[in-house]
């Protein structure tokens, strides 16, 4: 059963892999266009591929705890996993910039005044060198240097959950157990259950 | 009712077809509750169109019924609002429970459409049915030492579900100052369309004070009570920096998360522009309840 699994996700050429990863944006901007969205299409958008952004961002950090404590070879699924999460973050923050906000003076006033948009720029701007060096030329080329580059993922994703708790209002609930998976998810890896094999 | 406030906006103003059809319900509608409007008599567009009933019964902000905006119409239809009393108190000549349906008929309802400006920088034109405050608060009569007037929404957990969890201080509070309270653009509403309100837009009663952020239009109302004090309200409770007691519509005042000086209205799709944000939300006449004020301190 594993070891069927494990050679199916090994049979999954990556194109496929980024077209189904498409599917949820192109449907979105489908419906957006066609006003099947509700009254505030643009809010819908904006919001839902946020929670696509994070989404992705905690499926990519789980993949190394299963690949090291369960029979499961699921790493080849990491790369599109994480430029997939970095796509979504950049048409989120694109329907922000051209469809939510517009005005250009009114977008540098609320990246540096705004908390929660600082936050989530933050986020951004350390995912963009990952996104940038997912590719086997950059491995080779940065050697040991790749890693400790990709290290930034952790705190860009703990920023990401902060961006969701800072643009939630009042006292939530759901962006707190995001936080809480994130921060699960980071601290594992300094524990011995990680460290495992 | 010598000089009562004024509509500039009505139903007739609006001329596309998808209006027509809801134009033809709000007829049917208030003959039904026996509002008994008038023909309005035909006027130049003021480029102003109330959104559909379908964008204002789809797209709101009731926190105790879930936070998302899609939340209260999939959550609120269990509220029982009938029978509705109110309780009012405090510094008043007749306090008591108030039975909503005795009450209503008292009062005279009347067709208001109104620009509706959110805090979070989105806005919509309503056309509520409703009676003015001041109206009520002189049927109860009000003490000369009452200066606020505090209201309560219903706290009902079985009904609403967005309160068990908090993420506001239940019940919902919100006040006015008397003045603001009196003032004949202030509106208890019972309707939108010339029909009932509904559920999820704060059934049966609910306030509409359309100069501030839509926060303080405080929804299904079970209490209110006149004090001498300035009263509580929730969103100033959970975040004093971010909501101030008076949250009138100012673009000069920017909240710190969203620039207060535009807004996008709400129905006009995925590439509507924004549109500059009104002083007062347009509504200039109550500019003189605030003379001495610095309205940068007093948000
Ligand atoms: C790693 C990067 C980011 C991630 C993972 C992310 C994720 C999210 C999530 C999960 C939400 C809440 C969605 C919901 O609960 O419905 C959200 C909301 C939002 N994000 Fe981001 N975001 C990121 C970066 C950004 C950036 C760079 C901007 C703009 C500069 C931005 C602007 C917004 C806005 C405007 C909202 C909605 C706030 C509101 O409606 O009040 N985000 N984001």
């Amino acid at each position: 059963m594993i070891q069927q699994i494990n050679s199916r996700v090994r049979q999954i050429p990556n194109w496929a892999l980024y077209l189904l990863g498409a599917v949820p944006v192109v449907w979105l901007y489908v419906q957006g266009f066609q006003n099947a969205l509700g009254p505030d299409p643009v809010d819908a958008i904006e919001h839902r591929l946020g929670l696509w952004a994070l989404w992705l961002l905690i499926a990519g950090l789980c993949i190394s705890p299963i690949q090291r404590n369960t029979p499961l070879r699921l790493l080849k699924l990491r790369r599109p996993i994480g430029v997939l999460a970095f796509m979504y973050v950049l048409v989120h923050f694109l329907t922000w910039l051209v469809l939510d906000v517009q005005i250009p003076s009114q977008i540098w006033a609320d990246i540096v005044k705004r908390p929660y948009v600082t936050v989530g720029m933050v986020a951004m701007l350390l995912l963009l060198p990952l996104a940038l060096t997912s590719n086997d030329w950059s491995i080779r080329k940065l050697g040991s240097k790749w890693r400790q580059l990709h290290w930034l993922v952790y705190p860009a994703v703990i920023l990401a959950a902060i961006h969701m708790i800072l643009q939630a209002k009042g006292f939530q609930l759901e962006p707190m157990i995001y936080l809480v998976v994130v921060l699960v998810l980071v601290g594992v890896r300094r524990t011995p259950l990680y460290l495992r094999r | 009712m010598a000089n009562r406030w004024r509509n500039t906006l009505t139903t007739a103003d609006v001329t596309p077809e998808a209006m027509f059809l809801n134009r033809r319900q709000v007829m049917a509608g208030a003959a039904a509750m026996g509002l008994g409007l008038t023909a309005a008599p035909l006027r130049a567009a003021t480029g102003l169109e109330p959104n559909s009933y379908e964008d204002i019964t789809s797209y709101n902000n009731y926190y105790e019924f879930g936070t998302g905006k899609e939340d209260p119409a999939r959550n609120a239809g269990q509220l029982t609002t009938d029978p509705w009393t109110i309780k009012i108190d405090g510094l008043v000549e007749k306090p008591g429970d108030y039975v909503l349906s005795d009450l209503i008929p008292q009062m005279t309802t009347e067709e208001r459409i109104y620009r509706f400006r959110c805090v979070e920088a989105w806005s919509m034109v309503v056309p509520w049915n409703g009676f003015e405050l001041a109206d009520l608060l002189d049927l109860v009569g009000v003490k000369p030492e009452a200066q606020y007037v505090a209201f309560e929404t219903l706290y009902r957990p079985e009904e609403m579900p967005g309160t068990r969890f908090p993420v506001l201080d239940w019940p919902y509070r919100e006040g006015l100052r008397l003045d603001e309270a009196r003032h004949p653009l202030t509106l208890l509403a019972t309707g939108i369309y010339g029909k009932p309100m509904p559920n999820q837009n704060g059934a049966p009663i609910r306030l509409v004070v359309p100069w501030k952020y839509g926060f303080k239009y405080i929804k299904s109302i079970t209490r209110i009570t006149l004090t001498d004090k300035q009263p509580k309200t929730s969103w100033n409770m959970a975040n004093a920096r971010e909501y101030g007691f008076y949250s009138n519509v100012n673009p000069q005042v920017d909240h710190p998360r969203w620039s207060q000086a535009t807004e996008r209205r709400i129905g006009g799709g995925l590439f509507a522009r924004r549109e500059p944000t009104l002083m007062f939300n347009g509504y200039d006449e109550v500019a003189s309840l605030y003379e001495a004020m610095d309205l940068r301190k007093n948000f």
